[in-house]
């Protein structure tokens, strides 16, 4: 019953989200503003029934029903419950409704906790989003339907792939997805604000919140992804430029670029038709990742299940939305009026600035990402990676980054060149002083990127921290302390990237037990070699006695079997020390006894993932911030009135 | 995403399990003991791409015949051959498909002059928004 | 001006859907086909990979006759199926020579004893690198070799009933 259930509470979300498209029409046909008051129910229970399926979802995995075809699809009774649960979303149909029940719950939050926003333009809003869903949810029922029963139901089920088998599945999909489909309510917002002529600095500032929470979530969703995959995959390496991977970045980079630009409407009135650009462009960019991923016209032929039943369907639902509300755009705009031009020395052209970079990045990571497909299409197979992304990208990240190092120093409106240069004095200094350091002690063992890289990123560290200069801490407001560890998470991360890049000291080495593996100042006694059960495989597990010096520290990597599906994963061992990752990896046997290992110093690469939760903590503290303003005006008001 | 990433690799990986129960080839997973040459040829192998499993450098792969590469490239570069020539060689073999770095085919110079026309294009954008200062 | 600007995102992504509709509609083909053909077979020279055939070297190839060169391996399944039609091919009066791919000399043996043998000469490759050298991207592949001792034609994967019709055409255009 819990399968038919979770089928009917999505049909009623599917069937509410109708009545809510309807009564956002009727209200902006009829101009009756009081129908926001009906449809704010609506769209809150649309969102309940939506994660009312998705628990129902959950459940069934974790009873294993098999007589539900996804579970036996997926899942397998001998599996430990946390992969039960957090396998409901590692296959196609569990991640779609997840990806659906988001939509929903953002959807019932924007009904419920937004206030400032104009109530037509709310009301269009909550169309908009309903518009969206409808278009998901038909997907999910039509061709994606995860409580399809089978019958009779197979004695156990095929398993979850023992890749996905880890905690990382329980945390990275969940807030990626809250990321990617909490754009949703910007790219909302935008159609919302299009529809009603509402585009001005009042509109950005109720926007700014959501943008802001999505944004959150997807960088740390993104951080967590990379780290998983990092140490899952067993090669040290924490960015692949895979297709995959650039579908999750795309988002990330129009969002921030959003972020940035709203921050600009909000103060400034300026950037309006360029703001709705980029809310609409975000939302965008997750939906054509999701298709990009799902449809399997990039990734091999192995990679999913490629159905181009499905692949048609999303791609549909993309030619609508996106072409719909770039339509509108072209249609609407034109009677938006841009603001004064700013002056050039201003914090608005260097937010300009980092418009302009962010918005590059994003072009070339999607160009390059698609040209395999656009050649493909005259006869020509190539492959576009690292080399191509890292030169290309890499000179305009860094060029971003010192806009970013500048653009809290200079002030808002009108700034002079010399005062702007005094403040940059110290960090300029700071870089110029790494500069010489780095040279001195790794000349001719960095390549220019790297360099390049740990220079600005100590430069940039410390001009981040400059807005706090002088200034009493605990009366500096949080939205500020928000953007200081923001931008200094940035340089932190880029000072990992550069650091594990320029400086990781690779060892390979077949070794048998009772040897010694001396490399990067660590010394690591091969002990021995056993076999170990878990709960639903086997495997060989090493320990390794490692020391530098000091106390020996056990690393035990393991090479282990899986039955269901029958797949060999390595499982690498990681020691974080303040000053770097020891990485050591257990491979084949080789002839003589011998194991092949492969153990990797990396120095300061747990930065790149630290600097990472300093950006979404960062974030966290401007919502905060922003957010608490609003509180207390409120409050104050309330008490005004009493 | 990265799930799915993983979700791709190990299905990439399936073929794979058939393979030779042959020992790996000599210089598969050995280093060049000259470091300035093992730089080289680590670099190289990261950006040639593993044929069996389609979406993973050969660098980064267990496939057998990715072994067998990685041998091939260290074993050429210790007889000095210049890691630009070897990529040539196996573009030569397997076309453009083969190197992850894209080369400057005239098919791939849009791909070359993208950026610069973003950047231009951006350029033109933010013209209109910014004026020269009047002081 | 501004009205090219505001209508330029809108044509970007038709053009988007465009490429998109034809990447989900054209024929999945993820195969890597070798640029060798039509060029010389480069120069090789592989020790014997079975106990009862010589090996194989790229001079032997060049024999006047077009012939096959089939890549193989014993521990491969898609090569055992291939095998009936290898061996009807032989029946047909084709030369077939083949390399053995990151193979053991026993385990051939006990692949031809099982599967039969329709080879002449079987050179054993046990690092791939011919494999390698001639744009090879798996087993089984098999080419037709023109009787000048250029690669004339490349069939990747195992030979189907239906594929060798093909492959005697081929045989019979590189003659």
């Amino acid at each position: 019953m819990i399968a038919e259930a979770g089928l009917i509470a999505l049909w009623l979300a599917a069937s509410l989200a109708l009545l809510q498209l309807f009564l956002a029409f009727a209200g902006l046909k009829g101009g009756k503003v009081e129908l926001l008051a009906a449809m704010r129910p609506v769209a809150v229970a649309q969102g309940v029934l939506t994660a009312l399926a998705f628990a129902l979802l959950i459940t069934l995995f974790l009873r294993s029903d098999m007589s539900v075809l996804l579970v036996a699809m997926n899942s397998h009774s001998a599996k430990p419950w946390l992969y039960k649960f957090a396998g409901t979303w590692g296959n196609h149909e569990g991640s779609m409704l997840l990806w659906v029940a988001v939509m929903g719950v953002a959807g019932g939050a924007v009904a419920l906790f937004e206030r400032a926003l104009r109530r037509d333009t709310h009301m269009a809003t909550l169309g908009a989003q309903a518009a969206i869903s409808l278009g998901f949810y038909a997907f999910l029922l039509f061709s994606s339907n995860p409580f399809a029963r089978v019958d009779p139901p197979p004695p156990d089920g095929q398993g979850l792939n023992p890749l996905l088998q880890d905690p990382g599945l329980a945390f990275h999909p969940p807030t990626l997805y809250l990321g990617y489909v909490g754009l949703s309510v910007a790219f909302s917002f935008a159609v919302g604000a299009l529809l009603t002529r509402a585009v001005d600095a009042a509109f950005a500032r109720a926007m700014r919140p959501w943008v802001l929470g999505a944004w959150i979530l997807l960088t740390l969703g993104i951080t967590a992804g990379s780290y998983w995959a990092y140490y899952e995959l067993g090669w040290g390496g924490w960015w692949f430029w895979d297709p995959v991977e650039n579908a999750s970045l795309m988002p990330w980079l129009a969002a921030t670029a959003l972020l940035h630009s709203v921050t600009v409407l909000a103060t400034r009135d300026g950037l309006r038709a360029w703001t709705i650009m980029l809310a609409v462009v975000a939302f965008s960019m997750s939906m054509v990742g999701t298709f990009l991923v799902r449809s399997g016209i990039l990734t091999s032929v192995h990679a999913f299940a490629v159905d181009p039943e499905r692949g048609s369907f999303i791609l549909a639902l993309l030619a609508v939305y996106i072409g719909g509300a770039l339509a509108l755009f072209g249609w609407r705009i034109g009677s938006v009026r841009e603001g004064a031009p700013f002056e050039l020395v201003s914090r608005e052209t260097l937010l300009v600035v980092n418009n302009l970079l962010l918005s590059v990045i994003l072009g070339i990571v999607l160009i390059g990402t698609l040209y395999p497909l656009m050649t493909e299409a005259f006869g020509h197979k190539v492959s576009v990676g690292a080399p191509y992304f890292d030169r290309i990208a890499g000179p305009i990240a860094l060029t971003l980054m010192i806009a970013m190092a500048v653009g809290p120093l200079t002030r808002w409106r009108r700034d002079r060149l010399p005062a702007v240069g005094r403040r940059l004095v110290i960090p300029a200094t700071g870089g110029a002083m790494a500069a010489v350091f780095i040279a001195a002690v790794a000349w001719g063992r960095i390549g220019p990127l790297p360099f390049f890289g740990l220079t600005v990123a100590i430069g940039v560290g410390i001009a981040s921290l400059a807005p706090l200069w002088k200034r009493k801490l605990l009366r500096t407001p949080l939205f500020t302390w928000g953007m200081v560890i923001a931008h200094l998470g940035c340089a932190v991360s880029l000072a990992g990237m550069a650091c594990d890049s320029a400086f990781t000291v690779e060892k390979l080495v077949a070794a048998r037990p009772g040897e010694a593996i001396r490399t990067a100042g660590w010394t690591l006694r091969f002990v021995k070699i056993m076999p170990l059960a878990g709960d639903n495989w086997t495997a060989l597990q090493a320990d390794m006695a490692v020391d530098r010096g000091g106390r020996a520290v056990m690393m035990r990597p393991q090479s282990r079997f899986f039955t269901s599906p029958p797949t060999t994963t390595s499982e690498a061992a990681l020691l974080t020390q303040w000053d770097g990752q020891l990485y050591v990896v257990l491979g084949e046997e080789v002839e003589g006894g011998r194991w092949q290992l492969r153990i990797w110093w990396k120095p300061f690469v747990t930065l790149i993932w630290f600097g990472g939760v300093l950006i979404a903590l960062g974030g966290a503290l401007a919502l905060v911030g922003h957010e608490r303003r609003g509180w207390l005006v409120k409050w104050r008001s309330r008490r005004a009135v009493a | 995403m990265k799930a799915l990433i993983a979700l791709f690799l190990a299905f990439a990986a399936a073929p794979a399990l058939a393979q030779t129960a042959l020992p790996p080839a000599p210089w598969a997973d050995r280093q060049i003991p000259d470091a300035r040459q093992e730089r080289a040829a680590k670099a190289l192998m990261e950006t040639i791409r593993c044929l069996t499993c389609q979406s993973q450098s050969i660098a980064d792969s267990n496939a057998s015949m990715a072994a067998d590469m990685r041998s091939q490239i260290r074993e050429r570069i210790m007889a000095g051959e210049r890691p630009e020539a070897i990529r040539a060689w196996l573009v030569a073999r397997y076309g453009d498909w083969v190197s992850y770095a894209p080369s400057a085919d005239p098919i791939l110079w849009p791909l070359w002059a993208a950026p610069l026309v973003l950047l231009a294009l951006g350029l033109v954008l933010m013209r209109g928004r910014i004026r020269r200062s009047r002081s | 001006m501004r009205r090219i600007l505001i209508w330029l995102p809108l044509l970007l992504f038709v053009a988007f859907i465009g490429l998109f509709a034809s990447g989900l509609f054209q024929p999945d083909d993820r195969i890597i086909h070798s640029r060798l053909v039509g060029q010389p077979l480069p120069a090789f020279d592989l020790p014997a990979a079975a106990s009862d055939r010589p090996g194989l070297s790229s001079e032997a190839m060049t024999s006047g006759q077009p012939r096959l060169l089939n890549i193989f391996a014993s521990w491969c399944v898609p090569c055992m199926v291939e095998a009936p039609q290898l061996m009807a091919l032989k029946q047909a009066g084709v030369a077939i020579d083949a390399i053995a791919i990151r193979d053991a000399r026993s385990d051939v043996d006990a692949f031809l004893a099982r599967n039969g043998n329709p080879y002449q000469r079987i050179g054993l490759d046990a690092r791939s690198a011919v494999q390698i050298a001639l744009g090879s991207s798996g087993v089984p592949e098999t080419f037709v070799i023109d009787g000048r001792g250029r690669i004339a034609y490349q069939h990747i994967g195992e030979i189907r009933a239906d594929d060798v019709p093909t492959i005697l055409a081929r045989l019979e255009d590189a003659r």
